[in-house]
């Protein structure tokens, strides 16, 4: 009984874990897709938010780490708002070019300052901090509530990303861009500004979420460590239908699935590859969007390019 | 035609400058790097007739794939992936082959491209079902097929594909009666190549010449009017591109195994699924320019690759060069859309 208690509670608790960085990149894919933008760099964004971090917190600080982060995010997110939402070029393209890009740039940077060889980096680490009080509830107390401080900022972006999107007149310009722009113009809002700020927020969260990757949770940087945490924020938000708390759920539900190693593990299951784990989430990705895509509505001037009907 | 080469030159100089600007920034001398690179490239008979062109094979099949679904519309993105399932293929078809010797060794050859055909147009075919039945937007599964890809693969090289010994991840090697033919004596220059321009005017001609290459630019143009005007049946011809480039994607990869590396492992793609995107748009999603556009990538990899080993110089820098072109050709194609001077190729 209580082995099948502390069981529950490492699998909540992983969960929480994994579905840190996938909740902060996908509440940032999930305004920015309310402005109409879909931008499949995120998952550069995410990387270059790691070195940004791996860098500033061996140098400074480990908040320092977070802020830089953000802005290693918000840095490759303006070159992608520079040519979505400025010149109106194909997001999708612009999307794939700056995945690579990032790819390439963290890489190089990697490489020549820290060399090919791959000393084990390590960076400082934020532990957990543990709720007074709430973390004391039996199950969910020590899996919600004794986690990095960044799990804690999600717990309240969710609700406050709520509020700011349908609750405040700043929001409803948001949505209105993301549906329909010519009336947003009609109203006096600025759909390019409006999608600027939407894609660079996004920047800062994706940013945010690499971040997490490496000062709460890996403790060191790895290439290509964001393994497609990018495109599933993606699902995640169709899943969500596009509501920044359906987002934080569907973002549990992938957290869950990347934790299931730890149940079978423990269980002994040790004759099932570790690819079928490690494919679980793309698999889970795919099986979501095929339920989700008939019923969910997107925005619907989503990846339009061109501001105005012709 | 003149226009295009000149535009695609003047692309190339500006990404050559965001790489000095890369190199310098990283504390790399740009002139030895440079000069690797070039030599690595061009520099040698064997950098001619092996490093750039054996490069450009992949990147050239991988990109008419790409080719093929952007024309008709389609963001196949999954190159990569059909790629690996095309090259596993190739590689169970050669373990089979080789459990039961005296085969006909041309029968094996065709059989394995042919595995890898079918593999890569069945991956494809996953995405596009999802896209037809359920409305799944393609970059998303396709991206997807690309990870589960990687971990099948890297499941089969450990399981049921891995080589007797059962010492390193990797597949048994093929035989070298089962080799691709090579071209040139005493160089790498493999058959691949005949393919890949053989398969590449067969698109082209195939696109401009005949009536279903037609309605696939259709669809790829305006898919409601093609619907409506030209009574064009657009999920089948949307289902017929999205097979044919996870078909020649797959190609690609049984090519590449049983041209070039005659073995499966895990990290048996450098990523040519991606980088045939960069190809396919800098062609300007032309089959024959995806021609030279291939070349023009074999040489920057067979560069970049010379560039670590003698200049010390990572050579993911490739990668930025790469999306730095296909930034700049988006850019190029936005500027003359804006100044109105958009007569489409």
């Amino acid at each position: 009984m209580s082995d099948a208690l502390t069981l529950g509670t490492d699998f909540l608790e992983a969960s929480v874990r994994f579905a840190t960085p996938l909740a902060l990149a996908s509440l940032g894919e999930c305004v920015s897709e309310r402005a109409g933008v879909i931008n499949i760099g995120l998952e550069g964004a995410i990387i270059c938010g790691a070195l940004g971090a791996t860098v500033a917190a061996g140098a400074v600080g480990v908040g320092f780490g977070f802020a830089a982060g953000a802005l290693a995010g918000v840095a490759i997110a303006a070159l992608f708002a520079l040519f979505t939402v400025w010149m109106r070029a194909d997001q999708i393209i612009t999307g794939t070019a700056i995945t690579l890009l990032a790819a390439g740039l963290t890489g190089t940077l990697y490489r020549s300052t820290f060399g090919v060889s791959g000393v084990a980096l390590s960076t400082p680490t934020i532990g957990a901090t543990a709720v007074p009080g709430l973390s004391a509830i039996p199950l969910l107390g020590a899996s919600l509530f004794e986690q990095p401080v960044v799990t804690y900022l999600v717990y309240a972006l969710g609700p406050l990303i709520t509020w700011w999107m349908f609750r405040t007149h700043a929001g409803l310009g948001l949505r209105a861009v993301g549906e329909r722009p010519q009336a947003a113009i009609a109203a006096g809002v600025s759909p390019r500004l409006t999608q600027t700020f939407a894609v660079l927020f996004a920047g800062a969260m994706a940013g945010l979420a690499g971040a997490t990757l490496v000062l709460a949770q890996a403790g060191t940087f790895v290439e290509e460590m964001s393994s497609g945490r990018g495109f599933i924020a993606i699902a995640i938000v169709v899943l969500g239908r596009w509501h920044p708390m359906g987002v934080l759920a569907a973002s549990l539900l992938f957290g869950a699935a990347q934790s299931l190693d730890t149940v079978f593990q423990s269980m002994g299951w040790r004759e099932v590859p570790y690819q079928l784990f490690l494919a679980i989430p793309y698999l889970m990705t795919l099986l979501v969007l095929a339920f989700a895509s008939a019923r969910a509505r997107a925005p619907a001037a989503l990846g339009q390019r061109e501001l105005t009907e012709k | 035609m003149i226009r295009v080469v000149v535009q695609t030159l003047v692309l190339l100089a500006v990404a050559l400058v965001t790489l000095v600007l890369l190199l310098l920034a990283t504390g790399h001398a740009p002139g030895p790097a440079l000069s690797a690179m070039a030599s690595g490239a061009f520099g040698s008979s064997y950098a001619l007739l092996s490093a750039t062109p054996v490069r450009a094979i992949p990147l050239a099949l991988a990109g008419l794939a790409v080719a093929i679904a952007f024309r008709a519309g389609i963001l196949n993105v999954g190159a990569e992936g059909q790629l690996l399932v095309g090259a596993t293929a190739a590689a169970c078809v050669a373990a089979l082959a080789m459990a039961s010797p005296g085969l006909p060794a041309l029968l094996v050859i065709v059989a394995m491209l042919a595995a890898g055909t079918l593999a890569g147009g069945l991956w494809a075919g996953i995405a596009a079902w999802l896209r037809a039945r359920f409305g799944v937007l393609e970059v998303i599964s396709t991206i997807m097929l690309n990870l589960i890809a990687h971990e099948l693969v890297g499941y089969l090289v450990r399981g049921p594909l891995q080589e007797p010994t059962r010492t390193n991840p990797q597949s048994s090697t093929l035989v070298e009666a089962l080799h691709l033919p090579v071209l040139v004596e005493g160089s790498r220059l493999h058959a691949g190549l005949l393919l890949a321009i053989g398969l590449a005017v067969l698109a082209w001609w195939w696109l401009r010449n005949t009536a279903s290459g037609f309605r696939l630019r259709a669809v790829g143009g305006n898919a409601s009017a093609a619907a409506s005007a030209g009574r064009v049946n657009v999920p089948r011809v949307v289902a017929g591109a999205f097979l044919t480039s996870g078909a020649l994607a797959g190609v690609a990869g049984a090519v590449q195994y049983s041209g070039v590396t005659f073995a499966m492992y895990e990290n048996f793609s450098p990523g040519y699924g991606y980088k045939a995107i960069a190809v396919a748009l800098l062609a300007r999603l032309n089959p024959l320019g995806v021609l030279v556009a291939a070349l023009l990538f074999g040489a920057l990899e067979a560069g970049a690759n010379a560039m670590e080993r003698d200049a010390g110089v990572p050579n993911v820098v490739v990668s930025v060069v790469e999306a730095a072109l296909i930034l700049l050709v988006v850019a190029a194609d936005r500027w003359r859309a804006r100044t109105g001077n958009s007569t489409r190729e």
